[in-house]
C-alpha cells in the first residue's frame, strides 16, 4: 500500500434535504479534492432526491466538543428553565402570548 | 443515398440517439464492481443509468413513430449490428480508465451541444427528451472533465495513458460532425441541427479542458467511421452478442 | 440431508498472498460468521478498564442511549464493532460481484436499469458502513487491505456463483430477504453511526428484495425453460441463504456478549426460523419446490420445520474453500491494482493544486 492510498482524505457531508431546512450531517466520503468530494457526496447520499444543497468539509477541519466536557458545556443550561415558555403561567383568557 | 423521407429520417435520427446512449451505457456498466475506487463504481453507475434512461426514452419515441410494432426491447435486443446506428466512438472498449474518461468527455461535450440544439427542435418530443437530458449531460461533463484534468495533470503515467487514449479515440470524432442526407433533411425542417454546426462550440469546450489536462489535441483523423450508418468497428459485435444473448435465447419470453 | 453436489476442493488451499490469519470475530452472525474464535486482544494486551467507566457505559446501553464516536467505550466493544461493521461493509462490496455479473446480459432494458441501481445501492451501503467503521479509529485504507489480503471476512453467501439470470432473482428474494431480517434490529443497535447507517440501508433495501421476488415471479409464470431456471436457482440458494444467518445458537458462545452490548438483538436461530416462516409461503406462491424433503408445517409450534443444515459446507466456504472465494477476492484485488494509477494521479493532482492554493493565500 503506497502513501497515495492515504491521500484521499475524509470529508464530512452535510445535506439540506429541502429548502427551508438546515443542512444535516449525512455521513462521510473519501475524495482527492473538494470538487470530487461534492460529486461523491451527491452520488452516495442523494440518489433518491434527498437533497437540494450539499456541504463537504474536510473531517480534519471540524472542531468538536469533547464528551468529557459535556457536563461543563451543557449542564448549566438545564436548570435555567426560565428560558422555556412553559415556565410561565399565563391566564387562558389572554390571547396571543 | 437517395433523399430519405421525413418520416424515415426522423426515425433514423431517434434511433441514432437511442443506440449511442445504449451502447455507452453498456460500456459503462462493465465497470461496476471493477472501478478504481468504490466511489467511482457509484459515479460510473450513475452515468450508465442516465444514458440507459435516455436510450429508453428515445426507443419509446421510435416505437411510437413506427406505429407500435416494436418495443424498446425489440430495438435493443433483436437488431443486428448493421441495424445499429450508434456513434462508433461509443462502442470503443474499456481498454483502461483513461479510455473510459476520454470516450465520456468527447461524447459529453457533444451531447451538451446536440441536446441544447434539440431543445429548440420543432419536434416537440425530441425537445422534451433533450430538455430532461440536459441537466444529466451537464453533470456528466463536469464529472468527465474533472477526471480528464486530474488524470492528464496527475502523474507522468496517468498523463501518458490519457494521451494514448486521446490519440486512439480522436479518429472517431469526425463522425460526430459529419452531415449526411438524413441530417440534411432534418436540419431543413429544424428538427435536428446540422452536426457540422456543433463543431466549433464542441472544440471551444474541449480545448480548454485538454489544456488544463496538459494534453495535446491530436491531429484530425484520416479514416472516417460511420457508425451512424451501420458501419461499425469490430467491437460492436461482441458487445451486442453479450448484451442480446439471453433475450434472444428465449424468443417471446417476458422478463 | 444431502446438499447440492459439491466438487469441494478438499484440502487444497487457494494460492494467494501469504497472510497471518488474525483472530476471527467472535460474534457469529451474518457479517462475522466464524465459530468459536478466540477473544480478540486489545492493543498492547488486555488493558484494565476502570469499573466505574464500564458500569456507566453499560448503564447507558441498558437505557437505550446511543454511544457516539468520542464517548468512552470498552476496548472489546470497539474492536468487536470495527470487525463487525467492516466485515458488513466488505460483504456489500463483494456482493456487487455476483449480481454485477449480469448487468451486461440483463434480458430487458428495465431489468438492466433496476439491476444497475441495485448494485449501485450496494456499493453505497458499503460506503455508509466504511464511514461508520472509520469513526471507531480504523481507516478505509486499512480495511481495504484487510479484505484484499484475505485477513477480513465477508458474508459467505457471496462465494456462490450466479450461473443463470434466475440467480439474480433468487439473491434479491432470499439473500436480501435474510439480510433485511438482520438489518432491521441493527437500526436500534447501541452504536450511533452504525445504527444510522443501518436506517439508511434499510430504507433502500426493501426495493432490492421486491425486485428479486418480481424476477422470480415473472420466471415462474413464464415459459417452461424460465420456470426450470427459477427452480434450479432456488435449489442452489436456499441452503446457503439459511446458513448465511449464522451458526446455530448452540454453536455460538459469544452471542450473549453482543446481546449485552445491544449490537445484536435476536439470536441466529430466532432470525432463521422467522426467515423460514416468512419465505416458505412465498415459495409456495411462486409454485416452486423447496429443496428440503423434511420441510413441513408443524401445527404444534406454529412454525415450519426444516431439515438439518450441512454446517460442514458453511465451514468450507467460510475457510476459503467455497466455489467462488478465489474469484471474488481476485476480482477485488485486480480492480484495486488496476486502479492504483488512477488513485495516485488524483492524489498527485490535488497535491499540486493544493500547494498552488497555499502559495496564493
Amino acid at each position: 500500500m503506497t502513501q497515495s492510498e492515504h491521500d484521499w482524505p475524509l470529508y464530512e457531508v452535510f445535506i439540506r434535504a429541502r429548502s427551508g431546512l438546515e443542512h444535516k450531517h449525512a455521513g462521510s466520503v473519501h475524495a482527492a479534492d473538494a470538487a470530487m468530494a461534492l460529486e461523491h457526496a451527491r452520488d452516495v447520499y442523494t440518489r433518491r432526491q434527498e437533497g437540494v444543497s450539499i456541504w463537504v468539509v474536510r473531517s480534519s477541519d471540524i472542531t468538536a466538543s469533547d464528551p468529557a466536557d459535556a457536563q461543563a458545556l451543557f449542564e448549566p443550561a438545564r436548570d435555567k428553565i426560565y428560558r422555556h415558555p412553559t415556565f410561565y403561567e399565563i391566564p387562558e383568557e389572554v390571547k396571543n402570548l | 443515398m437517395s433523399t430519405p423521407t421525413l418520416a424515415a429520417a426522423r426515425t433514423a435520427c431517434v434511433l441514432r440517439l437511442a443506440d449511442t446512449n445504449l451502447v455507452l451505457a453498456q460500456r459503462l456498466g462493465e465497470w461496476i464492481g471493477h472501478a478504481p475506487a468504490l466511489e467511482e463504481d457509484l459515479g460510473l453507475a450513475n452515468l450508465a443509468l442516465d444514458h440507459l434512461g435516455q436510450a429508453r426514452l428515445f426507443y419509446g419515441y421510435a416505437a411510437e413513430l413506427e406505429g407500435g410494432n416494436r418495443s424498446e426491447d425489440d430495438f435493443a435486443f433483436l437488431r443486428d449490428e448493421s441495424a445499429f446506428v450508434n456513434l462508433a466512438l461509443a462502442e470503443q472498449p474499456n481498454t483502461d480508465f483513461a479510455f473510459a474518461i476520454v470516450r465520456q468527455l468527447l461524447i459529453d461535450a457533444y451531447q451538451l451541444e446536440l441536446y441544447a440544439a434539440l431543445e429548440r427542435s420543432s419536434d416537440e418530443r425530441l425537445a422534451q427528451i433533450a430538455a430532461k437530458a440536459l441537466p444529466e449531460v451537464r453533470y456528466h461533463l463536469r464529472y468527465s472533465s474533472g477526471w480528464a484534468v486530474r488524470l492528464g495533470d496527475g502523474t507522468p503515467e496517468s498523463q501518458r495513458r490519457m494521451q494514448v487514449a486521446l490519440e486512439a479515440l480522436w479518429r472517431f470524432t469526425p463522425e460526430l460532425f459529419a452531415c449526411d442526407a438524413i441530417e440534411q433533411v432534418l436540419a431543413a425542417q429544424s428538427i435536428a441541427p446540422d452536426p457540422a454546426a456543433l463543431e466549433s462550440r464542441w472544440s471551444a469546450s474541449i480545448d480548454p479542458i485538454l489544456a488544463r489536462a496538459t494534453l495535446q489535441r491530436p491531429a484530425d483523423a484520416s479514416y472516417p467511421w460511420y457508425g451512424k450508418c451501420g458501419v461499425h468497428t469490430e467491437h460492436l459485435g461482441p458487445l451486442l452478442a453479450q448484451m442480446q444473448h439471453l433475450h434472444r435465447a428465449h424468443p417471446g419470453a417476458r422478463w | 440431508m444431502q446438499l447440492r453436489s459439491q466438487n469441494a476442493p478438499g484440502g487444497r488451499r487457494a494460492p494467494g498472498p501469504k497472510h497471518r490469519t488474525p483472530p476471527l470475530c467472535n460474534i457469529p452472525c451474518v457479517y462475522t460468521q466464524a465459530l468459536n474464535a478466540p477473544a480478540p486482544q486489545g492493543a498492547g494486551g488486555a488493558a484494565v478498564e476502570p469499573a466505574e467507566l464500564t458500569a456507566a457505559f453499560l448503564a447507558r446501553v441498558d437505557a437505550d442511549e446511543r454511544i457516539e464516536p468520542k464517548d468512552w467505550m470498552p476496548q472489546a466493544y470497539r474492536d468487536t464493532l470495527i470487525r463487525q461493521i467492516s466485515q458488513h461493509a466488505h460483504s456489500e462490496v463483494v456482493g456487487m460481484l455476483p449480481e454485477g455479473n449480469w448487468i451486461s446480459r440483463a434480458p430487458s432494458l428495465k431489468r438492466k436499469a433496476v439491476l444497475i441501481a441495485k448494485v449501485q445501492d450496494e456499493g453505497g451501503h458499503g460506503m455508509y458502513l466504511y464511514g461508520a467503521a472509520e469513526t471507531l479509529g480504523i481507516s478505509r485504507a486499512e480495511m481495504t487491505a484487510q479484505l484484499l489480503t484475505g485477513a477480513a471476512k465477508y458474508s459467505s453467501i457471496f462465494n456462490y456463483p450466479t450461473p443463470s439470470w434466475a440467480d439474480v432473482g433468487a439473491i434479491g428474494w432470499l439473500v436480501d430477504g435474510a439480510a433485511i431480517m438482520n438489518q432491521i434490529p441493527l437500526c436500534r443497535c447501541s452504536y450511533g453511526p452504525y445504527a444510522r447507517a443501518m436506517v439508511r440501508i434499510c430504507k433502500e433495501e426493501s426495493f432490492h428484495q421486491r425486485q428479486g421476488f418480481e424476477i422470480m415471479l415473472t420466471l415462474a409464470r413464464g415459459t417452461a425453460a424460465q420456470r426450470q431456471m427459477a427452480q434450479q436457482a432456488l435449489n442452489r440458494w436456499w441452503w446457503p441463504a439459511l446458513m448465511m444467518l449464522g451458526p446455530s445458537d448452540a454453536q455460538s458462545k459469544h452471542t450473549a456478549q453482543s446481546m449485552r452490548w445491544k449490537i445484536k438483538r435476536f439470536s441466529n436461530d430466532e432470525i432463521r426460523q422467522h426467515f423460514v416462516d416468512v419465505t416458505v409461503p412465498q415459495a409456495q406462491f411462486l409454485g416452486l419446490a423447496l429443496p428440503d424433503p423434511e420441510l413441513r408445517w408443524d401445527a404444534a409450534s406454529g412454525h415450519f420445520h426444516i431439515g438439518p443444515i450441512d454446517w460442514s459446507e458453511f465451514q468450507r466456504v467460510l475457510s476459503g474453500h467455497g466455489p467462488c472465494n478465489r474469484e471474488r477476492l481476485e476480482a477485488r484485488q485486480q480492480a484495486h491494482e488496476a486502479g492504483r494509477w488512477v488513485r495516485e494521479a488524483a492524489a498527485a493532482h490535488a497535491a499540486k493544486h493544493a500547494s498552488k492554493e497555499a502559495r496564493r493565500a
